[in-house]
């Protein structure tokens, strides 16, 4: 099992960019007036941010970026390692870290690679980043993560339409002799691989014609094979199964306990499953922050925008102590305690 | 018992008339079924029982004892 500790790399600042355009689930057309409140009040999405055609993730990483560098007040040419994280990446090929690294203008002696994961994106990037720059002795580094899910999502499909938001963020860490540690237990199961897919484009299912034929998959779900597929009840009894205890083992690691920490912020799945893991840890609502509601499942970006939408004055005036767990796609999942002793913060910035 | 887990379903789903649900009531007919609502129960199910049941468990399952059954099977 993969739980460790990296110490001497802190947490400087997180800023999260999301699409202006708002779009309410009450006006979900596809399926009817009773099926959107239920909508509303059990997946607990009624208001979703949605991109333009043409706007990329990176898009929204660049400009979250560009905003916390400056707020951090960082030179630029100290920024030496550039992660992207992402589902939902510019083109096939190249990878996308390369063109934002070029486009932030940060130096050709920095380090920039892709990393492909969803929902675990968040925390298992804090775990590349914050090992790489403890081996490299790297000083600045930038995590960029987030998703435009809205565009491989099926208007006629009420299983991924109505849940998904769009949004990116970026965090920035650097070596300090002073940071907390910042504790890791990080799982991975791929025979779910199928619970959540885009069957087609990428090499075992190579794009063609058929790719854009649309299929009946059940009452009021109709797509394509090169949209997204999630299959529901997998995906939620697998969460009900890993997280809890995931969380749990990582917090028997360290001594610690749900009360040794101010918040719990999960990835934004849904509301049911997040209330029912919520319940299932036995953690108070006032410690569970969520952007569910006006953001949807905002797939990679969910945890550190929840954070700078919800957490914003708390962790900019103070120490706080996060436990958070990310799952999904893959199946990958983990939790991370992490402290955030006032950080830069920037408000949720609208593209 | 399933008195209880009756109970635990009625307080759970609104659509459901306090008193009219019986184990061996088809779940599918007692009140609107869909997708969500199957969620509903398998959280239920989770956080009452600490059980998991799956696609299958409900697919192959009729009744509110057939349920109940699988349930009682995995405790």
């Amino acid at each position: 099992m993969a739980i460790f500790s990296i110490p001497g790399v802190r947490l400087a600042g997180i800023a999260a960019a999301a699409p202006r355009k708002e779009v309410s689930n009450h006006d979900y057309k596809w399926v009817s007036v009773k099926d959107r409140e239920m909508i509303v009040k059990t997946v607990g999405v009624e208001k979703r941010r949605v991109a333009e055609p043409g706007t990329t993730t990176s898009d929204l990483c660049y400009t979250a970026a560009e905003k916390l560098i400056a707020d951090l007040g960082w030179d630029k040419k100290e920024i030496e390692l550039l992660i992207f994280i992402s589902q939902s990446r510019d083109y096939i090929i190249p990878s996308t870290a390369g063109i934002i690294q070029d486009r932030l203008g940060l130096p050709h002696s920095c380090v920039a690679y892709d990393i492909g994961l969803g929902c675990s994106g968040w925390v298992y990037g804090i775990s590349a980043i914050a090992s790489m720059m403890s081996a490299t002795r790297i000083k600045k580094a930038l995590l960029l993560v987030g998703d435009i899910s809205t565009l491989t999502a099926s208007y006629r499909d009420k299983s991924t339409y109505p849940l998904f938001g769009d949004a990116a963020t970026a965090t920035a860490f650097e070596l300090s002799d002073t940071a907390a540690p910042i504790h890791f237990n990080l799982e991975s199961d791929g025979s779910g691989f199928e619970a959540i897919i885009i069957p087609d484009g990428g090499l075992r299912n190579f794009i063609s014609k058929k790719s854009f034929d649309y299929k009946k998959h059940g009452t009021g779900i109709y797509r394509t094979r090169f949209q997204l597929a999630l299959n529901g009840i997998d995906v939620f009894n697998f969460a009900l199964r890993e997280v809890v205890p995931n969380a749990k083992k990582l917090m028997q690691e360290i001594s610690k306990t749900t009360a040794d920490f101010d918040y719990f912020v999960m990835h934004q799945a849904n509301l049911l499953m997040n209330e029912t893991i919520r319940k299932m840890m036995k953690v108070e609502k006032e410690k569970t922050p969520y952007t569910l509601r006006n953001f949807g499942n905002t797939s990679s970006a969910s945890i550190p925008l929840t954070i700078v939408s919800q957490l914003r004055e708390q962790v900019t005036t103070r120490k706080v102590q996060l436990l958070t767990c990310g799952f999904g796609v893959g199946l990958s999942w983990g939790s991370i305690a992490i402290e955030l002793d006032r950080v830069v913060c920037p408000e949720v910035i609208d593209y | 018992m399933i008195e209880d887990f009756i109970q635990k379903l009625e307080a759970e789903f609104e659509d459901l008339e306090p008193g009219k649900l019986k184990p061996e009531s088809n779940f599918r007919d007692a009140f609107e079924w869909n997708s969500i609502n199957a969620l509903i129960l398998i959280a239920l199910i989770k956080t009452e029982y600490n059980v998991s049941i799956n696609a299958d468990d409900i697919q192959k399952s009729k009744t509110i004892n057939d349920i109940f059954s699988i349930v009682k099977s995995r405790l």
